[in-house]
């Protein structure tokens, strides 16, 4: 099968790879997909919780290239975006940007998952936050 | 000699033709046209003296007789032959025929035409090292079972299955015994007598010769082996295959098997000390690698490994100027990993992970040196790449985790 220059040029220089601290609050992971299906995307943003806006996001992949190039993209995509703009990015729009053919269009949908999957992580840490402040307010 | 870029590291999936092999063949396209069954001129004659003096080379190569071999257009027409040419003459014996679950899909998908027929069919599992045993096939056999068809040499994992015991088993229970020898005939020493086969498929693409063209080894005495016909038409090869013969084909398959015979021990000698060179500088550089299927018991050319916490088809492309094959899902239509590493037991994920390396006559130290490094370099990169790699560093039971994909 041959790559789109795309694909090639993000599997060669992928952006954004690395690890976030998973603890920060102000930090959101997500994990999709299983060895047994052949792809595993970590996908993770760094929020600021006063503007809510993307400072950083960072990504690995365990998967074929168009995987690994779905999940760089969408970290190139998710900087500087609000998180609502974050959740308004469709599988559809990596699919075209990167010229994925059909059998490769589950990559597209892994990253879009993962996206959702960060935010929801980051949501989650926001709430327990705010219940630990509000209880240890109601103590003080 | 300077590297020549891409590599070519793929000689299961087929070879190139050798410059012999194509310089025996050039005179039969223009000047020696004629069709081997034209009994009754110059043309003719000819054609058919460079079809039995191909038949002799096939027949010398395995130990049998040229009456015993015949022509086919590979090793999938021949499988086919073999396996529903038996059942069909034999059919009033019995319904039974025993395979194993990583034969070639020319062997399964055959059988299973055979069920849909209301053969049944046993498909026996193999151990962990990819081996059946001569037992496995004993205790299948029963009083129905007319066929045991069983694989020489396995395509992607290269494992050698005994087929001199299974053989010895078949001919003590008066069953006939068919091996799909594509990977084997030509490659390593195979001797009719010795493994007592009946029926053998083979190919030449595989062993330097051209596509298009192979052939069937039919045994002739002890038993005499009869198959019902699936090609209709001229009554060619004895009556098994119709069809006017591919005169060029078969003298590029005779000159290969005639330089099979000649080279084999010390070319491989050679392909086996230049894959467990590339065995080698790959094990002892990464960790976390696996050879899948029987360290030994192998084709000297193959080397089938995992590499875990990589993904196969990502791994391909960080070599791409290598040219190798996957067991992962993503290089095949299915998006099923191989069934043949799953059969082994291999999980899943380090199908996925899978790449084969097949090795062969023009391969050079270079090369081997070059691909060490390529891979090593591609693996680590894309270690540093994958979660799993970083879980697995961090202490995490990778089978433990409950994976949202899941």
């Amino acid at each position: 099968m041959a790559y789109s220059d795309k694909v090639v040029d993000h599997y060669n220089n992928p952006r954004n790879v690395g690890s976030l601290d998973k603890k920060d609050p102000s930090v959101g992971t997500g994990l999709v997909g299983a060895p047994e299906c052949g792809d595993v995307m970590k996908l993770q943003i760094k929020i600021n919780p006063e503007t809510q806006i993307i400072e950083d996001a960072k990504f690995k992949t365990f998967g074929c290239g168009s995987a690994i190039a779905s999940s760089s993209l969408a970290t190139e995509w998710l900087k500087g975006r609000s998180v609502d703009d974050a959740l308004a990015i469709k599988n559809s729009a990596i699919v075209k940007e990167l010229n994925l053919p059909p059998v490769k269009i589950h990559c597209s949908v892994l990253a879009e998952d993962a996206i959702k999957a960060a935010v929801r992580d980051y949501q989650h840490k926001q709430t327990a936050e705010k219940e630990k402040a509000e209880e240890a307010a109601v103590n003080a | 000699m300077a590297l020549k870029l891409p590599i070519y590291m793929d000689y299961h999936a087929t070879t190139p033709c050798d410059p012999r092999v194509f310089e025996a063949m050039r005179p039969y396209f223009t000047e020696i046209f004629g069709n081997a069954a034209s009994r009754n001129h110059q043309f003719g004659w000819e054609a058919e003296e460079a079809i039995e003096n191909a038949r002799k080379q096939v027949a010398e190569l395995i130990s049998a007789t040229s009456k015993e071999i015949v022509f086919t257009s590979g090793a999938t027409e021949s499988d086919n032959l073999a396996i529903k040419g038996v059942a069909d003459m034999y059919y009033e014996r019995g319904d039974h025929i025993i395979t194993a679950v990583t034969e070639h899909k020319a062997v399964l998908d055959s059988c299973k035409k055979l069920e849909k027929r209301g053969f049944k069919v046993t498909y026996l599992p193999v151990g962990s090292d990819g081996l059946i045993s001569a037992d496995d096939v004993r205790n299948a056999i029963t009083d129905k079972t007319i066929l045991v068809t069983i694989m020489m040499a396995n395509n992607e994992i290269g494992v050698i299955q005994p087929i001199a015991e299974i053989g010895k088993v078949c001919k003590e229970k008066g069953v006939l015994f068919h091996t799909d020898a594509t990977q084997a005939i030509g490659k390593i020493p195979f001797n009719v007598h010795d493994l007592n086969v009946d029926l053998a498929s083979f190919s030449a693409h595989k062993i330097y010769g051209p596509k298009g063209v192979g052939g069937l080894y039919v045994r002739r005495k002890n038993p005499r082996v009869v198959l019902v016909p699936m090609m209709d038409g001229g009554g060619h090869e004895r009556g098994m295959r119709s069809g006017t013969l591919n005169v060029t084909g078969i003298v590029g398959l005779g000159k290969a098997c005639e330089l099979a015979k000649e080279e084999m021990p010390s070319e491989n000698e050679r392909v086996l000390g230049l894959r467990e060179k590339l065995r080698k500088g790959i094990m002892d550089e990464i960790p976390d690698v696996y050879v899948n299927g029987h360290s030994t018991e192998r084709l000297p050319g193959n080397l089938n490994v995992s590499f875990a916490y990589v993904e196969g088809e990502s791994l391909l492309m960080g070599i791409n100027d290598i040219a190798v094959s996957s067991g992962s899902a993503c290089t095949s239509a299915s998006l099923e990993p191989s069934y043949v590493l799953k059969a082994l037991g291999v999980g899943e994920e380090l199908a996925h992970s899978s790449i084969r390396f097949g090795l062969g006559r023009f391969n050079t130290e270079e090369e081997v040196d070059y691909t060490i490094g390529r891979v090593n370099e591609a693996v680590n990169r894309l270690r540093e790449l994958s979660p799993l790699w970083e879980m697995v560093q961090e202490g995490v039971d990778l089978s433990k985790v409950q994976w949202a994909g899941e």
